[in-house]
């Protein structure tokens, strides 16, 4: 076959005609500005009814992005009120009983030792729940910590250092019991381990978990400005559009485009409306719950480390002058007038309604708590140490110093669920607000789709 | 399984704390004044003639009397005694754990003191003071302790800075080692071992002055430390007085008494130089102490159960 057709025939086209079929190809390049699909576009988009394809085209558009922007940024928001009230309160909050939770159990297992064997079984069971509050914590706020990784390792530590310290306070008690001194020193030991090393890592987790909570409540408190620009802009083009069909047409109404613009309208004030109710009740939720419980937290906690220091310098016996040092510390910043950091005055100032009679309660019961205290300084001042153990602590006696800080204590514990309940009645319907206008958005910015095209879809119509 | 993962963990944790014990120690340490010349030639001094066998005399004091002078004035005028005692010496000075009252020889022996100053043994308050701020508290001005008597050897070295009764006991350097570790000797029991020692107490002195082969040295506040830190495996051996390492073999069936003792000193209550008239006081106290018999009595109730015959451990 191939030897019939030596000069080409029909399966080698001849050398002078292969440009031939390239002629009729469309992508003849350039010949112009605006040749090509391109530039039919552009020379279909002069005539009317390409003017308006366009027109509907950029409104479709503007509408669109306005509906994404506005439900995503709702959406987002909404998780972080979400995450405010159900996560990063909570562990924070739980940060802040699992640091109460380890001081006490150390300042328990020293008052304990002093006790001798005369301690109360009260005072072995508040040990023991002290341990099992964290023991719960700890995995509960593994759990719910998600992703922080630093949060993560820092109870990764914990787990693993609070059945080492109860080691140490259980191996202390057993060889206390035999009435060998070297059960003091290894409460000693254990104590050094706890405030040294446990409680800094607790610390450290209670910063991390409310640093978390200001991020989220930030995100849930931001003003979604591109969702609302984009609104605004939207029904600004929709209402400029609208002027120039009634110019071109005579037409007043397109009620496509006005059926767009009012769902456009509806979605821009439902997001703004949101925003000003989320905002609300996310400000109470801070001002009735984050704040007070924050400043309430901290005073608890310089508190429960007042009173460690009292029972160690006791324990030490006059060895060192650091607990001492670090009482006197702790008293001042608890003692000053309000507005200062960490003071007992200025709880009352912070707290919501509710928390306020127990705030007012529990500081009657700290001013005694220092007034007992600075009675048992006075005797041990004066050598009488056995005096300055019994006004500072003696099982089932309530003139102690520390039965005057355990009441303080209850009251403030007190305050606090106040204030906790205060916190999830403001904060608690924030997300669900927030989820209702993220699909109001979307849905209404879908109707306003349609409606635009409706509306162009008439115009053009009259063009066939 | 349970268990080894348990003590794996309690090693490692009891490590890090012991870490941050000792960084505390060194600072302290930093502080702590030179020590005499180097060791070896003392511990060819086994003789118990050769006490004190020093640059000084560790067993002269000033003679004893009862001078009421400016120091003797201010206990009385204040109401009691303030004696810098340990609360972990095992029958020495230590807190019983049912009453949560120190006691012990040496605290027998600041009640005779308080006795014969106030006429009331009772009137004597206890601090308990760290071995490495002993000498510290007794050179502070103002003074917040009157004397100490809390198993303190007489070096010439503390001599130079504060004052010392005159000896009522006789003690020497012992090592105390895990039974497990057979130590047949202190060079064997402390060559390439990691060494505990109280902070600033006469062996560690002799550690920094001789480690004997020591492969580390740690200084915990009390030489009771010690004991915790080799039970947790985070020391192999401890140096100490002889007092002190009965009473940690004492509280621990699995530890020994380990070699030779070595390096015979005295221990003595420990006072500021310039409270002469105390200093007096105290060895008249002492003189009748160890006449009336009430060393005796005191020896018997508390250290004949663990040390056996006094002989050894009578200074006179």
């Amino acid at each position: 076959m191939a030897a019939q057709t030596p000069q080409g025939g029909v399966l080698a086209p001849p050398p002078g005609r292969a440009p031939e079929p390239a002629a009729t190809l469309p992508a003849a390049l350039p010949s112009g500005r605006f040749s090509g699909p391109l530039g039919r576009l552009r020379t279909a988009a002069r005539t009317p009814p390409g003017r308006l394809r366009t027109a509907g085209a950029v409104l479709v558009a503007l509408v669109l992005l306005f509906g994404t922007v506005a439900a995503w940024q709702s959406a987002d928001r909404a998780a972080a009120a979400r995450r405010l009230a159900s996560r990063s309160e909570p562990l924070s909050q739980d940060a802040a009983e699992l640091y109460r939770s380890l001081a006490d159990a150390d300042a328990t297992a020293a008052a304990g030792f002093l006790m001798a064997s005369a301690e109360p079984p009260e005072l072995r069971k508040r040990y023991q729940d002290d341990l099992e509050t964290a023991a719960r914590l700890i995995p509960q706020a593994a759990a719910r910590s998600g992703a922080s990784t630093e949060a993560q390792r820092r109870l990764a530590d914990l787990s693993r250092q609070l059945p080492r310290y109860a080691g140490l306070v259980e191996t202390a008690r057993a060889i206390n019991r035999e009435g060998l001194p070297l059960g003091g020193a290894y409460l000693r030991y254990a104590s050094d381990f706890m405030q040294q090393t446990v409680l800094p890592n607790a610390q450290r987790l209670a910063d991390t978990e409310a640093a978390a909570l200001d991020g989220d409540y930030d995100a849930a408190a931001a003003v979604p400005w591109a969702a609302l620009a984009l609104g605004a802009s939207a029904l600004a083009a929709l209402g400029r559009y609208q002027v120039v069909l009634f110019r071109r047409t005579n037409r007043v109404f397109n009620p496509g485009l006005l059926a767009a613009s009012a769902a456009v309208l509806a979605a821009l004030v439902w997001t703004a409306g949101g925003t000003v109710a989320a905002g609300t009740g996310l400000h109470q939720a801070r001002t009735q719950g984050i704040d007070p419980l924050r400043a309430l937290n901290r005073v608890r906690v310089e508190a429960m480390q007042a009173h460690t220091a009292e029972i160690l310098n006791l324990v030490s016996r006059g060895a060192t002058e650091a607990y001492d040092g670090r009482w006197d510390a702790l008293a001042k910043s608890l003692t000053a007038p309000a507005g200062g950091p960490g003071s007992v005055a200025g709880l009352s100032a912070a707290a919501p309604g509710r928390a306020g009679a127990q705030l007012a309660d529990a500081r009657q019961w700290f001013e005694e708590w220092q007034r007992r205290h600075a009675d048992a300084a006075k005797l041990d001042e004066a050598g009488d140490y056995e005096g300055t153990l019994r006004k500072t602590l003696a099982p089932g006696r309530d003139d102690t110093a520390e039965a005057a800080f355990n009441a303080a204590g209850q009251r403030w514990e007190r305050a606090g669920q106040a204030e906790q309940t205060a916190f999830e009645a403001a904060a608690g319907g924030v997300d669900g607000g927030l989820t209702v206008q993220a699909v109001a958005a979307a849905l209404l910015a879908a109707l306003a789709v349609g409606g635009t095209a409706r509306g162009i879809g008439r115009r053009l119509a009259e063009y066939r | 399984m349970r268990r080894a993962r348990t003590g794996t963990l309690l090693a490692a944790a009891a490590l890090l704390a012991g870490l941050l014990g000792t960084g505390g120690s060194a600072a302290g340490a930093g502080g702590a004044p030179a020590v005499g010349p180097a060791g070896a030639p003392r511990n060819a001094v086994a003789a118990a003639e050769a006490v004190g066998a020093e640059n000084c005399d560790t067993g002269a004091s000033l003679p004893p009397g009862e001078r009421v002078g400016a120091k003797i004035q201010e206990i009385r005028k204040r109401g009691y005694l303030v004696v810098g005692v340990d609360q972990s010496a095992y029958n020495w000075g230590y807190r019983d754990s049912q009453t949560g009252k120190i006691q012990g020889f040496d605290i027998d022996l600041a009640r005779a003191v308080a006795k014969s100053v106030l006429g009331d043994g009772n009137k004597v308050v206890l601090k308990t003071v760290a071995t490495a701020d002993r000498v510290k508290l007794l050179q502070q001005q103002p003074q917040p302790i009157d004397l100490i008597a809390r198993a303190m050897t007489i070096t010439c070295e503390r001599l130079e800075q504060i004052a010392f009764s005159a000896p009522y006991f006789r003690v020497s350097q012992r090592v105390v080692a895990p039974k497990a570790a057979h130590a047949g000797s202190v060079a064997q029991a402390l060559g390439g071992k990691r060494v505990c020692a109280a902070l600033n107490s006469s062996s560690h002195g002799e550690l920094k002055a001789n480690p004997h082969g020591a492969a580390s040295v740690v200084t915990p506040d009390n030489q009771l430390d010690c004991l915790v830190l080799m039970e947790l495996g985070e020391a192999d051996a401890t140096l100490s007085d002889s007092s002190l390492a009965a009473a940690m073999v004492a509280q621990d069936q699995t530890m020994e008494l380990a070699g030779e003792p070595f390096l015979p000193t005295y221990m003595g209550v420990g006072m500021n130089k310039n409270d002469t008239d105390l200093i007096a006081w105290v060895n008249q106290v002492l003189a009748e102490w160890r006449t009336g018999g009430g060393w005796q009595a005191s020896y018997d109730t508390w250290l004949r159960p663990g040390m056996g015959d006094p002989g050894p451990y009578r200074p006179w």
